[in-house]
């Protein structure tokens, strides 16, 4: 019988938050399109660890691909687990996050299985036992209908477009065996440098960025203090990676990360069309910028005029007030 | 050392995107075209592995005509060669991956840079495309590249943080912002690529695998709301967020 396979990621021993909404995901489609839903979970000894986990979001069918050598990730390794499983669930549906790790997976997977591939999709409707699936193209400046015309189809899903439903079940593990040569290992991660703690904006729910007007790298610390009482991660204009005062990754616009979060909150930042092409798709944005004619007015929902240096740091305390 | 850069044009960063009137594509009016950002730090980065370890590099680009200005830009900042793998139709990125790695089975290349994306598609899968399609090693998203004998040894852009990668030569690689800070022309290069004609060769990547049905603007947002202009905005703000929008 035809499935629906959901590759669900993990690091550091647990499964990523983008996976359940994955998970969620596919066991919706599954139902209307009358696919049975599988998660594939691919990795060394820890996996084992994670089957419970995965089968929390409505799918209870757990497929396992394990080695040693699978617990540092190797792309070409990976992508022969998830096709070798692929076909012999004769998966016609596969999701994946559009991570770094997803992405990645979706472009092999789709070469090895002649599939269509549409990425980093917004939307998926399954109503009626067709798939419609909706991409932000043009960085987020029009959104694209695609037909994936292959039998086999490969969706990345935008991490936070689709929410997470909690469905638990008894989940039935089955462990696959799939066979690597060589070439499979010849690409690996030798090691992983993480920003300690560091909260990357594209996987989180509410993001506070700053533009040119922090006038340095320092005074991006009130912006860390407003996004630590928020649990939220900080970002920033490409004026302000230019200037030095953030690093590349945390640069959000059509030349840096495009991004969905619950809510935006844009401090002196003018609203460039690079910029908002980058997260005009946030759920709720608010502005704080001094000049009232600032182009970024026209998209927010909540504007405040006014010095973000005041503003900033009073509305800090004022959410630190409110959680106790 | 045989070196390759992909590159696409993108409609200039500034432009404000209109659906055409068929409802798929973008009207292309007034709409300038440039080199991908992303695509000058992948020409930039094949200049620097050539510089160091000598070679030829060649731009690939797969397109209509209006691709060769973009091919241009790339001779300009110092490419050798070009080749134009030309199509009248609007092809997907499975299909302009095929012609392209047809190219590459009897070329041979060491190294293939791409951009990390293209910023009018966004799909980001052109590199791994072709990598499958070579069976070859790949690299997404580098931020570093050090290539020692055949040996490679990068770090990739991941979910905060990076990761370091070590693969060998050949290789596709994806270039992303940080890698390196693209070169601008020189008068040399712009002279250069006024006489350098690009080798045009025929399309033969096969069927698209998807097609875009439906072209629209998102949904335009109703106005926001100004909540005030000072301190005192600050408390209507977080009751607002936490009672009207429930995002906090
Ligand atoms: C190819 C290309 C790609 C690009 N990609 C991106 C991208 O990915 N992301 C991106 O962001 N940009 C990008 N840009 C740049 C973009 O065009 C803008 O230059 C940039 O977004 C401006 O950043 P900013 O808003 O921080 O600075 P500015 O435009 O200088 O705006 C500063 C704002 O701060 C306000 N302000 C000043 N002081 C205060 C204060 N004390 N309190 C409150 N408000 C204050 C001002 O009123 C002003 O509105 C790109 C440009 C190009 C050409
Ligand atoms: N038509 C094309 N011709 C040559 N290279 C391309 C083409 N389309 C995409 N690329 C390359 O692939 C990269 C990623 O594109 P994409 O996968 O479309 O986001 C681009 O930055 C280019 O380097």
């Amino acid at each position: 019988m035809s499935s629906l396979l959901i590759v669900a990621e993990h690091r550091n021993g647990k499964l990523k938050k983008s996976s359940f909404e994955a998970i969620s995901k596919g066991a919706s489609v599954a139902k209307d399109l009358g696919l049975t839903a599988h998660v594939l979970l691919v990795g060394g000894n820890e996996v084992a660890g994670l089957t419970a986990e995965a089968a929390n979001y409505g799918v209870s069918s757990i497929l396992t691909v394990t080695d040693p050598k699978l617990s540092a990730y190797a792309n070409r390794a990976f992508a022969t687990a998830v096709s070798e499983v692929a076909k012999a669930k004769s998966a016609t549906v596969i999701l994946l996050s559009a991570t770094a790790l997803g992405r990645e997976l979706g472009a092999f997977v789709s070469v090895k299985l002649d599939a269509s591939l549409a990425s980093d999709c917004t939307e998926l409707h399954s109503a009626g036992g067709n798939l419609k699936v909706i991409r932000p193209v043009y960085t987020g400046k029009a959104l694209s209908t695609v037909e994936l015309k292959q039998p086999v189809k490969v969706i990345t899903l935008r991490p936070n477009a689709f929410p997470a439903v909690s469905s638990p079940s008894s989940p039935s593990v089955e462990a696959v065996s799939v066979t690597f040569s060589d070439k499979d290992f010849a690409c690996k991660v030798v090691d992983t440098i993480t920003a300690s703690g560091k909260l990357d904006v594209a996987e989180a729910e509410i993001v506070v960025s700053g533009g040119r007007s922090l006038g340095s790298a320092e005074n991006f610390k009130i912006l860390e203090d407003l996004a630590a009482v928020l649990g939220g991660a900080v970002g920033a204009s490409r004026a302000a990676v230019d200037s030095g005062y953030r690093s590349h990754e945390d640069q959000v616009g059509q030349t840096g990360k495009v991004i969905s979060p619950k809510l935006y909150i844009a401090c002196g930042i003018s609203g460039a069309i690079q910029h908002l092409a980058g997260m005009s798709s946030s759920k709720v944005i608010v502005a704080i910028n001094k000049d009232k004619e600032a182009p970024i007015f026209q998209i927010a929902d909540y504007g405040i005029v006014a010095d973000l240096f005041e503003i900033v740091p009073a509305l800090t305390e004022e959410l630190k007030k409110r959680s106790h | 050392m045989n070196i390759f850069v992909c590159v696409s044009q993108v409609p200039d960063t500034a432009t404000r995107i209109k659906p055409a009137a068929d409802g798929k594509t973008i009207d292309k009016t007034d709409v300038n075209f440039i080199l991908n950002p992303y695509d000058e730090i992948a020409v930039e980065q094949a200049l620097r592995v050539k510089e160091a370890h000598g070679g030829e590099v060649t731009v690939i680009s797969v397109g209509d005509d209006t691709v060769l200005n973009t091919i241009r830009k790339a001779i300009a900042m110092g490419a050798d060669k070009a080749v134009h793998i030309k199509t009248q139709e609007e092809v997907d990125g499975i299909s302009a991956a095929r012609a392209v790695a047809e190219i590459l089975k009897t070329a041979n290349p060491d190294l293939v840079f791409t951009g990390k994306e293209s910023v009018d598609s966004n799909s980001g899968q052109f590199a791994t495309f072709l990598a499958a399609l070579l069976d070859i090693n790949v690299i997404n998203v580098a931020v570093k590249f050090d290539l020692t004998g055949s040996h490679i040894r990068a770090e990739r852009e991941i979910e905060g943080g990076k990761e370091v990668v070590e693969t060998s030569l050949p290789a596709v690689v994806s270039c992303q912002k940080g890698l390196n800070e693209p070169r601008l022309p020189t008068l040399k290069g712009i002279m250069a690529s006024k006489t350098k004609k690009p080798e045009e060769v025929a399309f033969s990547g096969g069927a698209s695998w998807t097609a875009i049905t439906e072209l629209v603007k998102p949904p335009a947002k109703p106005a926001g709301k100004i909540v005030g202009a000072d301190v005192s905005a600050v408390t209507a703000l977080v009751d607002l967020l936490h009672n009207e929008a429930k995002v906090i």
